[in-house]
């Protein structure tokens, strides 16, 4: 077949089509893609499943390895690099996990696809594209944003002791040892480390404000750090403690929820995925259960995943990466992936007319630039994120580690060089 | 030789045997427990787990989290339950229980009765191996499989088997025919056996009891293997246990026990097989028969 | 013994010599080559000296690691060895079910529920399979003299079962230096990291924390223990025992 006839049937195809993928003249053809997730639960399935209908309805193949785990997921993508099979695509998290790769020379540069289709003027927030850009080139490409900044609350706990919906942590304080007496757990937190360090960070933020925890994670600057404000970020999340359970070491975040959907505790401090065991129980948003951004100031913590695409020798498969990274960034795309995934949109113009009451709250925060928040791990690598929650974790299991103490050894991580 | 078990004369029941019997029968049942526990919960339903105490029998008994662990259940985008890994487990474990326990018992029959100088020097050097934990020896491994040609391939993850149970089937195996009669060998070598005849014809009749402990080890070790299997057998060959993992371990999302504890029954099936009927084998007296025989 | 008679054994050692030279020395060398880099996601030549053994031994969790793995390694091992030996022995008793019982005690090695279990179970058999081994002559005899079963089994049978001892002592010691998955499933290594293991620090390092020059030094860490208990007790048990017993 010839170049025209080609190109002639790649225009008729697209017409028929359902999406109209604009931008990638490249497509046609028939492409086969190994991607690499960690989306392994109900409505990550359904998410994942967007990505891959899409794809085939391109008249390509998807090749699905799902890993659970992100430990696993990724560590099977190093692997898979090293060993000279990497796949074609595979998940990370919106952080600085992949910078080795990139610094290696292992990932695929992204840039032609990405200025073609102008991401950086569609990309939002632009936080985003700090994440992916290295040296002025795209390596990976932003599909969803979860905000970890959600307090989750079952109002008729609140109703049953005659207490308004607290709005902030000082407010929640306030209530507790009301809801205590009345025989509730107050306040429902894992004993997981990223759950206890996870809510940390909320906690954190609210109280101090996003431009001081910035100079903290991202400058190291121990003025900052010293000047008085996360000693009483320390001091809240102790506070906060005392109104946990005994709580079994390792229990998970879900069955943490699932204490907040049946009445025994008030309030969870989780991310949005929370959101799907609320719907999941039949309870209904604002109605049922209320969340909460809490603080005054309020954020939307950019969190979220990412997918790379590893080199191969093969040439063929970078007109394939290209493609796919392509599709994900799309709008129609995006919009279905996220309805699915209850996560928010990598870009503003995308059809967001499925979200509830929750979601809608973070879609409304998010146009606001100054409420966007970066979590630690946008600027530190995992070993001192690790590092630093194992402190954080310590701090709330051992009441004799004092204040003094963890400040002591939380800057001892930020001067470590981690 | 006799199949019939010749061992300590059974007695009439004697307090004492009442007793011993007791006594196993409450081992039995605390090694049961959570057997229990997973049978019967994989026989509620959702909101009858949420509800009731892990140890009640189900009020309604309800079975769809059997076929659909096995192939409905989601791992991502496929939806085929546990089905297409089983036979990729089978096709893992088969050649690598037989590569690695017929290597190991070769290695054991030459340490324990063909010593030579500096033979071991080498075992201990293999012993080592036991005591490495796997995430060291993965990257060297993977560097080690790709120049061979045979990464994320059916020999590939063959050979990291065959390697990671070398230390302690050589072990198992060296130690069993240092227990042997050692006359038994001087007779054989008079009558002018060699080291392949000797082993076949008077070492491998006798290892019938050591032969099956290491079966057992490795078709547990290897079934229930996820590390290795996920790294090195290539994406069609996934194990089971790595569909297992997906149905299982939820990390955001709705957790279902009933289908979780299925699944995980399903998996466990096999080595509970190879158990089962391994006792065929577990007969006394064999290196005593052959002795007299 | 002249040499060419042994020519077969060589042969037939062989995979294992170049299996323990090739992948088990060469890994113990490659991590400790990889130790002295600050290799994070991937391994990099990056050359930072004994930076990352300085920092392990700086770390509580590890202290608290090493520790803990010295109460289960005494716990793991001792109950494994009782119970798997106390059951082997009353399997032995030509009771009914025996088949019924022996898979009821190894099952939960099927589906790793609990780390004494599993470990007692695989003794279990270790040491069946040892008492099937034993002469039926040598019950004989001590039936006519008369001693008591329990006698016999604990001062008899037990030390003829030495070999099998040894085996079941190596099976456990390795599974302990190594476990993790248990501890992982079971507590999380928390509250806090209270029930950690070197072996989960290594895997943290490996996978979660991205920070291989860590792990691989804490790896070499516990190797270099492990070689200074092992390696006197190996040396004693596979050399002068054997050299004594040839003289």
């Amino acid at each position: 077949m010839g170049g025209k006839m080609k190109k002639f049937f790649s225009i008729l195809l697209t017409l028929f089509l359902p999406i109209s993928f604009t931008n990638v003249s490249k497509a046609a053809g028939h492409m086969e893609a190994e991607v690499i997730h960690w989306w392994t639960s109900g409505g990550e399935q359904a998410a994942i499943s967007q990505f891959a209908e899409a794809w085939q309805e391109m008249g390509n193949t998807w090749i699905d390895t799902a890993i659970t785990g992100g430990d696993n997921a990724r560590g099977t993508t190093v692997n898979r690099i090293i060993g000279g099979n990497p796949p074609t695509a595979a998940q990370f998290n919106i952080s600085k996990q992949f910078v080795d790769l990139v610094e290696q020379g292992l990932l695929q540069s992204l840039e032609e696809v990405a200025s073609a289709e102008g991401w950086r003027d569609f990309i939002y927030p632009p936080e985003l594209i700090e994440t992916c850009e290295f040296e002025g080139e795209f390596y990976c490409v932003p599909v969803n944003i979860h905000s970890w900044q959600w307090m989750w609350i079952n109002n008729d706990v609140y109703k049953q002791v005659g207490l308004p919906v607290p709005q902030t942590f000082e407010e929640f304080l306030a209530g507790a040892p009301k809801i205590q007496e009345a025989g509730i757990i107050p306040l429902a937190l894992g004993g997981q480390g990223w759950q206890e360090s996870g809510m940390f960070d909320v906690v954190a933020s609210s109280i101090m404000g996003f431009p001081l925890m910035r100079s903290v994670y991202r400058d190291k600057d121990i003025d900052a750090f010293r000047d008085g404000r996360f000693e009483s970020v320390l001091n809240t999340y102790r506070e906060l403690n005392q109104f946990t359970d005994e709580g079994s070491p390792g229990r998970l975040w879900n069955d943490t929820t699932a204490m907040v959907i049946e009445g025994k505790a008030a309030m969870q401090v989780m991310g949005d995925w929370a959101r799907g065991e609320f719907a999941v129980a039949g309870m209904e948003a604002m109605k049922d259960y209320s969340c909460v951004i809490p603080g005054k100031e309020k954020y939307v913590a950019l969190g979220g995943d990412v997918f790379v695409f590893p080199k191969n020798d093969d040439p063929k498969v970078k007109d394939t990466q290209l493609a796919m990274a392509s599709m994900m960034v799309n709008p129609t795309v995006q919009a279905k992936f996220n309805n699915a995934k209850g996560s928010l949109p990598m870009r503003l113009d995308v059809d967001t007319s499925a979200a509830d009451a929750c979601m809608q709250m973070g879609l409304d925060l998010i146009q606001n630039p100054d409420a966007i928040m970066r979590e630690s791990d946008d600027w530190n690598t995992p070993a001192f994120t690790a590092a630093w929650g194992d402190i954080i974790s310590e701090f709330r299991n051992d009441p004799n580690y004092t204040v003094a103490q963890a400040m002591d050894d939380l800057e001892g991580v930020l001067t470590s060089g981690l | 030789m006799s199949v019939i078990p010749s061992g300590p004369r059974p007695k009439h029941l004697t307090i004492g045997r009442i007793g011993m019997y007791c006594f196993i029968l409450v081992c039995a049942i605390f090694f049961l427990m959570p057997l229990y526990v997973m049978v019967i919960t994989s026989l509620k339903d959702m909101d009858e787990i949420r509800a009731a105490n892990i140890l009640n029998l189900p009020k309604e008994l309800s079975f769809y989290s059997w076929p659909k662990a096995w192939s409905q259940a989601c791992t991502g985008f496929v939806c085929e339950g546990l089905k297409p890994g089983f036979f990729n487990s089978i096709k893992i474990t088969v050649p690598s229980v037989i590569v690695s326990v017929g290597l190991s018992a070769i290695n054991g029959y030459a340490l324990a009765f063909w010593r030579f100088k500096g033979a071991y020097f080498f075992f201990g050097l293999c012993m080592f191996g036991a005591f490495i934990p796997y995430q060291v020896m993965v990257y060297p491994l993977l560097k080690i499989e790709d120049a061979l040609g045979i990464y994320s391939t059916l020999p590939g993850i063959i050979l990291v088997h065959t390697i990671f149970g070398m230390p302690i089937l050589t072990l198992i195996f060296r130690n069993f025919y240092a227990s042997l009669p050692i006359d038994l060998f001087k007779a054989a070598r008079i009558d002018g056996g060699n080291f392949v005849k000797i082993f076949f014809y008077v070492i491998i009749p006798m290892s019938t009891p050591i032969t099956i402990v290491a079966v057992i080890l490795q078709v547990t070790g290897i079934w229930n293997d996820f590390l290795l299997g996920l790294v090195f057998a290539g994406r069609d060959n996934q194990p089971m246990t790595v569909q297992l993992n997906n149905i299982v371990q939820v990390d955001y999302g709705v957790a279902e026990y009933n289908v979780d504890m299925s699944a995980t029954i399903l998996t466990s099936l096999v080595p509970l097989f190879v158990y089962f009927i391994s006792g065929r084998w577990f007969v006394r007296g064999i290196a005593a028969g052959a002795i007299k025989g | 013994m002249p040499l060419f008679r042994n020519i077969a054994s060589m042969i037939a050692l062989l995979p294992m010599i170049v299996i323990s030279l090739t992948v088990f020395v060469g890994c113990i060398i490659y991590s400790f080559v990889y130790s002295l880099t600050n290799s994070k996601l991937v391994p990099v030549m990056n050359y930072v000296g004994f930076d990352q053994y300085e920092r392990l031994f700086k770390q509580r969790k590890w202290d608290v690691a090493v520790e803990n793995i010295f109460i289960y390694g005494f716990v793991f091992t001792i109950g494994c060895l009782v119970i798997g030996f106390l059951l082997a022995v009353l399997i032995d008793q030509k009771i009914r079910g025996e088949s019924l019982f022996r898979t009821i005690f190894l099952y939960p090695y099927a589906v790793c529920i609990a780390a004494v279990w599993q470990g007692a179970g695989f003794v279990m058999v270790l040491m069946l399979a040892g008492l099937r081994g034993i002469d039926e002559d040598i019950w004989k005899s001590l039936s006519i003299e008369g001693v008591a079963k329990w006698k016999s089994y604990l001062f008899v049978i037990l030390p003829m079962l030495r070999p099998m001892v040894v085996t079941a002592i190596v099976l456990i010691a390795a599974g302990v230096v190594k476990v993790y998955d248990l501890i992982l499933a079971l507590t999380s290594g928390g509250p806090g990291y209270a029930t950690t293991t070197p072996a989960m620090y290594v895997m943290e390092n490996f996978f979660s924390r991205a920070n291989l020059g860590q792990a691989f030094a804490a790896s070499i860490i516990m190797f270099i223990s492990v070689v200074c208990i092992l390696a006197p007790w190996a040396f004693y048990e596979f050399y002068l025992r054997n050299k004594y017993a040839a003289n």
